[in-house]
């Protein structure tokens, strides 16, 4: 990595970071491209978290599906973990809840791959900032 | 000089910016009254930490009651030192104090002179109204001082003189809550310990928890035994004390009332350790003279400075802290056990005595003492030249105990060869009192030529760390003083970093030297009383006829029936000693 | 792929469960299948919506319809009407309870807006080990500005006026704080970031750690531009391995973008951070302790003033303000401060991160605006009493804080309402607790942990709660009599007015507000000698009812200490000087013929 030296560089970085994020924020992108999010908090790690991230990461990549698997914090539904945010093409996000592995399978399977949902979605319960 | 106005019980003041409650209140002569709060003046020595919470004040404004001894006066503050509300948090304190502390008050050693005992008159505390566990821990005997730890009230005052006054570190909070108690590190064993035994934690107690291990049954048998002779030396310290057990005014020396009340205890003969220290004199004087002309011949093997080694606290203190300079210190014994070796020899030869048959007893204001007259080397086939040492404290007890009318006693002599002593021999008892008496000789030794003065007054004082350069006929020789091992800590590394050069330092472990010595009646932070003690030792060094110890007759006689010269062979197996490492 | 034009969703939570939600999903399956729209219209289960009171919930997108308290009788309407005519029902919809209006879309009730996320606004959104997605949410950008666009002065005053306050527990205002450690002289400055969380239950600087590290970073390098610091230390306790993983990755990452070092971003400031350990004590979130701590001394407080914005780590002016506070500052800066404080209270701005725990359906860390009710938190976000239980109580504020009873559910959540209430902010722990509860163990409980956490420097704190503890003990056990109420109170009041540090200042809290909100409790306990809740073994009996023992020996055998006697076919009897209230007779017996009383 190069230093940052200056403000101008750091707005040049995140303009070209911010599309990384940017598949996230607007839905509407063109790319067939399934993101999926696992929270890694202690919480979720202590359910379970870690066993399900690496089922994704490798049945998905068995299963051919282009996918983004990435780790994040706690979303504070923590009677729920582990949790898992996926994200479909030109899709909202759907945050599901106490995903082991026969969910995860479920959620490939039915969600990610059929687009049709399966119980155990959350309900999204706050604002953000950007509102 | 800045100032504050505030007010205190209804009365306006106007005091220094930057001092406490306390004080403030202390300075219109309004008592708050104090237990973890101990101050020496002039010595640097504060323990504040604000724990005990009966000092606590109202305060106008403040939510919470506040400790006085922590809190600083500030400009237009109003502040209640005994409304209802802070006497009933006092009572209240004080009685979950006492709701954790053994209620033995009347066989605890600390009886009479018990700060907690005072605090529970003085609050007048009649009933407990929270009882509950106490908490209990195991009783560390050490050599010289006993942990009685349930007796522990928190203050930590002990473990401000073991870490910040001597940079020991043994004594340390423990534990948390209602466990929490001061403690060497792990509850290991005080004799497991780097512990200097130097007794500061002992004399700053306010409660039983640390006390000297008593050895007066010990006196007690020895002298009711008729197979024994038993003599005792006194050290120079405790007759500027002694006397406050008794009620008299800090500072009153009581010598002959000491002779006199020790012989009434039924001692065969009553000698002087100032004898011991012109003995001490003589010898660290001469090495003193032999390292430095040796160093000044350019001879690279004479390590300087020399250090005196008449404290065992200090020299258990470099044992395990500095083991890299043990050849600096003097092999001199310390006067105590010069004393106990040549009362076992010398004298006991004289008065044909068997050694298992002399008991030798040293009355010290010291408990160190205690440790260093068990130390192997310093005993003969498993005898010890000194069988018992007592403190100024237990001495009292035994007086007492006897019946005698400590201040009607006429005064007395001591009993000669041994009790004969010179000025120098005495101020031994003080900070910078070593080193003026070794310059004394050294000096007339040095020159060939008397003293044009006596009174070495650089060399006095209670400033921690003093330095003075003394003129020996040209030769300038550099004098470095510490008492306290914090301040013989920092000596030493100025030392060792090279920012110092001394020919000769005086170490003592105590503030204010063996006057304030872990063994000396309770000064209860009243640093007045060692500034006293000390005024006494230099009165009676002004009033003897002989001032410096090479002039002793009997030192004079005993080398020249005995040892022959000083540092001669027979001195040197009798009268000095060697160092260990102990880390 | 199945392409269904509708969703919809039926809220699976207990809550909703208990009142018949399988039912629901039954009945939306039938009536779906009935219209012929199987393959149209799909029907999920999803987690609580945390919206218990008003259950069950049904939830159609995409036109994110609410329906709330659907009974199945209402299903076959919402089918016919909603999904085949699209028409929504407007019966079933959420009524503001202020406006009276009906509202259909979810995101615009207020029950959405409950919660707002800034210090938490980006966990679980970022990955926290990728500088870049934290840079691509603004991150470092306040840094940034701060550094070259405006003074120190300027960004102290940005703070001041968004009116943030520390969320440690104090509520110090964070800006004054900074201004006072900015005006001590001297060669050094710390910032230091206080992450001893130790309150049971609260996971909020955790979480944030391990969620956002960066936030906490960029934060404590624009503390040190303003208060002219270069060094930062993060105090953590070693119990958070993934918390101090991720602040160690992010730590390296901004050092190699040169976010963290020398000439940051080309201005010239300096400033770097390392990371101290601590043991896990809970005295040392107290900032006296934790500097102690830090210095390698024992964690015990010392008395203030001096502050440590006076004289801290290693007798420096040191600014300690904590995770959750630092993590607000990037927004204030990058948002104003004029955004900041339109949110909150009028005493109390911007938001407070809050660990739901207890007798609770939607346990989990939650953020909202000051100025919400506990009974919002409790009901509406956290979705109720377990089970369906009663509520009885709240207690917030950690371990020395109060426990509030439903007078005060819809007392607005800031400082200054909670302490009036006789609890506190604390960190933001909020434990529910339901009818089965004894308030009188809860205190017990309590004391229990202060006491264990108490340093033991001072004499009411270590010696007072220890008496509190016994009291509390003794009236549980059923030794307890009328005059120890008082002897609580009066105690309790003296170790508050005495003690050194904010533990044992507020330690007796859970005491005072359990003997002044259910005083009956205790009364019952030393009175009675019964503990209302059941809670109290010591205070419970059984007994065997004798019309309905059939003498099958069952519990005699089972009894651990012999103290049930009877011959075979015939009534057995419980000794009650031998039974210990193991509760074996009671879950053996098949015959219900055992009762607790």
């Amino acid at each position: 990595m190069t230093k940052i030296k200056t403000l101008a560089d750091l707005l040049k970085i995140k303009e070209e970071v911010q599309s990384k994020t940017k598949l996230r924020e607007k839905s509407d992108h063109p790319e067939q491209l399934v993101q999926v999010k696992v929270g890694m908090a202690t919480c979720g790690i202590a359910s379970g978290a870690k066993e399900t991230m690496k089922y994704f990461i490798d049945e998905l990549e068995q299963q051919a599906i282009d996918a983004l698997v990435t780790q994040t914090g706690c979303m504070g539904y923590c009677y729920a973990e582990p949790t898992v945010e996926v994200i479909l093409a030109g899709k909202d996000p759907v945050v599901f809840g106490f995903v082991n592995k026969e969910k995860a399978e479920e959620i490939i399977d039915v969600y990610i791959k059929r687009g049709e949902l399966v119980d155990g979605v959350i309900p999204l319960s706050f604002r953000t900032i950007d509102d | 000089m800045d100032t504050v106005q505030l007010t205190i019980d209804k009365k306006p003041v106007v005091v220094k910016k930057g001092i406490t409650i306390l004080d403030a209140a202390k300075g219109m002569g309004i008592h708050i009254p104090t237990l973890c709060h101990m101050k020496l003046d002039d010595l640097n020595i504060e323990n504040r930490p604000g724990g005990c919470r009966i000092c606590v004040v109202e305060v106008n404004g403040r939510r919470n009651l506040a400790p006085a001894c922590c809190t600083e006066v500030a400009e237009g503050m109003v502040v209640s030192t005994h409304s209802i509300r802070v006497i009933n948090a006092r009572q209240t304190v004080l009685e979950l104090i006492l709701s954790d502390h053994p209620a033995d008050c009347l066989i605890c050693v600390k009886s009479g002179k018990c700060e907690l005992q005072d605090m529970a008159h003085h609050l007048g505390i009649r009933e407990i109204h929270y009882k509950g566990e106490q908490s209990t821990y195991r009783e560390d005997t050490s050599p010289a001082i006993i942990r009685d730890v349930d007796k522990c009230i928190m203050c930590r005052r002990c473990e401000m003189m073991c870490n910040e006054v001597q940079t020991v570190g043994v004594l340390s909070a423990i534990n948390r809550g209602f466990q929490a108690v001061v403690s060497p590190a792990f509850e290991m064993n005080l004799d497991h310990s780097v512990c200097t035994y130097c007794g500061q934690c002992v004399a700053v107690c306010p409660t039983g928890a640390l006390t000297e291990v008593d050895q007066t049954s010990h006196v007690v048998r020895a002298l009711s035994d008729p197979t024994k002779t038993v003599i005792v030396q006194t050290a120079p310290a405790v007759r500027a004390a002694l006397g406050e057990e008794f009620g008299m005014e800090a500072g009153t020396l009581v010598t002959g009332k000491l002779a006199a009340a020790l012989r009434n205890l039924g001692f065969d003969y009553v000698f002087d350790t100032d004898f011991a220290a012109d003995l001490t004199i003589m010898e660290e004087g001469t090495e003193m003279l032999n390292r430095l002309s040796r160093f000044l011949e350019g001879d690279e093997n004479v390590k300087l400075p020399i250090l005196t080694s008449c404290c065992p606290a200090w020299v258990k203190f470099f044992e395990h802290q500095f083991p890299q300079l043990k050849d600096i210190p003097s092999t001199a014994r310390s006067p105590q056990q010069m004393f106990g070796s040549i009362a076992k020899t010398y004298f006991a030869d004289k008065m044909s005595i068997r050694r298992e048959d002399l008991v030798v007893v040293s009355i010290m204001p010291c408990v160190a003492k205690k440790y260093e007259c068990g130390r192997d080397e310093f005993k003969v086939n498993g005898n010890p030249d000194v069988d018992y040492a007592i403190t100024t404290r237990e001495l009292a007890g035994l007086i007492k105990l006897a019946n005698i009318n400590f201040n009607r006693l006429p005064n007395e002599d001591f009993d000669l060869p041994l009790g004969e002593s010179t000025g120098a021999g005495v101020i031994f008892g003080t900070t910078g009192g070593v080193i003026e008496a070794a310059v004394r000789t050294a000096y007339e030794l040095y020159t060939k030529k008397p003293l044009p003065k006596l009174d070495f007054h650089e060399l006095r004082g209670m400033e921690g760390i003093r330095q003075a350069t003394i003129d020996f006929a040209g030769f300038p020789l550099k004098i470095g003083i510490a008492h306290g091992l914090g301040n013989a800590r920092r000596l030493l590394e100025r030392i060792e970093s090279g920012e110092s050069e001394f020919h000769a330092i005086e170490i003592m472990s105590c503030p204010g030297g063996c006057i304030g010595g872990g063994g000396q009646p309770y000064h209860h932070g009243n640093a007045e009383i060692l500034k006293k003690r000390q005024i006494a030792i230099y009165q009676e060094d002004g009033n003897k006829k002989i001032r410096k110890s090479h002039e002793n007759p009997y030192i004079i006689q005993l080398y020249e029936e005995f040892l022959g010269k000083p540092m001669s062979e027979k001195a040197h197996h009798l009268l000095h000693t060697k160092y260990f490492d102990r880390t | 792929m199945t392409d269904y034009k509708m969703n919809l969703l039926i809220c699976g939570g207990t809550g909703c469960k208990a009142a018949e939600s399988d039912e629901l999903k039954r009945s939306f399956k039938h009536w779906i299948e009935e219209v012929g729209m199987e393959d149209e219209a799909q029907v999920v289960f999803t987690g609580c919506f945390g919206f218990c009171e008003k259950g069950p919930i049904v939830k159609v997108l995409p036109d994110n319809t609410f329906y709330v308290e659907v009974t199945p009788s209402d299903v076959e309407v919402i089918v016919k009407e909603h999904l085949v005519k699209g028409r929504p029902v407007s019966r079933l919809l959420y009524k503001d309870p202020v406006t009276k209006k009906q509202i259909s879309e979810s995101k615009s009730m207020d029950f959405y807006k409950k919660q707002l996320r800034i210090a938490l606004r980006n966990c679980g959104f970022i990955n926290p080990e990728s500088i870049h997605e934290y840079i691509a949410r603004d991150g470092y950008m306040a840094l940034g500005k701060c550094l070259s666009e405006h003074t120190p002065e300027e960004v102290i005053k940005e703070i001041k006026d968004s009116g943030l306050r520390g969320r440690g527990g104090g509520g110090f205002p964070t800006g004054l704080k900074w201004e006072i450690t900015r005006e001590s002289v001297s060669d050094q400055k710390y910032v230091v970031c206080n992450a001893d969380e130790g309150d049971p239950g609260a996971f909020m600087d955790r979480s944030i750690l391990e969620g956002d590290p960066h936030s906490v970073i960029e934060a404590m390098a624009i503390c040190g531009y303003c208060i002219g610091a270069d060094k930062g230390l993060v105090y953590i306790r070693a119990e958070y391995p993934l918390a101090i993983e991720r602040l160690k990755i992010a730590l390296s990452h901004a050092r190699e973008y040169g976010l963290l070092g020398e000439d940051i971003l080309g201005t010239g400031f300096n400033f770097e951070i390392d990371i101290r350990l601590g043991a896990g004590a809970f005295v040392c979130g107290e900032e006296t302790a934790l500097i102690h701590s830090m210095e390698g001394l024992r964690g015990e407080p010392t008395f203030k003033p001096p502050f440590p914005s006076v004289s801290g780590y290693l007798g420096k002016p040191t600014n300690v303000n904590n995770v959750e506070t630092f993590a607000n500052i990037p927004v204030i800066i990058n948002k104003g401060a004029g955004w900041f404080n339109q949110i909150g209270t009028e005493k109390s701005k911007g938001t407070k991160v809050f660990a739901l725990a207890g007798k609770i359906n939607n346990v989990g860390l939650i953020e909202v605006p000051m100025g919400t009710t506990l009974r919002e938190v409790i009901y509406d976000i956290g979705g109720g009493i377990k089970d369906g239980k009663e509520f009885k109580s709240v207690q917030t504020g950690g371990p020395s804080g109060g426990c509030l009873t439903k007078e005060f559910l819809d007392t607005p959540i800031d400082y200054d309402n909670l302490i009036a209430a006789g609890s506190m902010m604390g960190s933001g722990g909020m434990i529910v607790m339901d009818e089965d509860d004894c308030m009188v163990a809860i205190a017990r409980f309590y004391l229990e942990f202060t006491l264990e956490e108490s340093c033991g420097k001072c004499s009411p704190c270590r010696i007072g709660n220890k008496r509190l503890h016994e009291i509390l003990e003794k009236i549980t056990n059923g030794n307890g009599e009328v005059v120890d109420i008082e002897r609580l109170r009066l105690l309790s009041s003296v170790i508050k007015d005495t003690s050194l540090c904010g533990l044992g200042q507020t330690s007796p809290n859970p005491v005072l507000s359990t003997i002044l909100n259910f005083e009956h409790e205790y009364l019952a306990h030393v009175t009675d000698k019964k503990c209302p809740s059941g809670q109290c073994k010591a205070l419970l009996q059984y007994d065997i009812i004798e019309d309905l023992c059939t003498g099958c020996t069952l519990c005699f055998r089972n009894c651990p200490v012999g103290a049930i006697t009877g011959e075979r076919r015939q009534p057995h009897y419980i000794d009650q000087t031998l039974c210990i209230k193991c509760g074996v007779c009671y879950d053996k017996c098949k015959f219900n013929a055992i009762k607790l009383s």
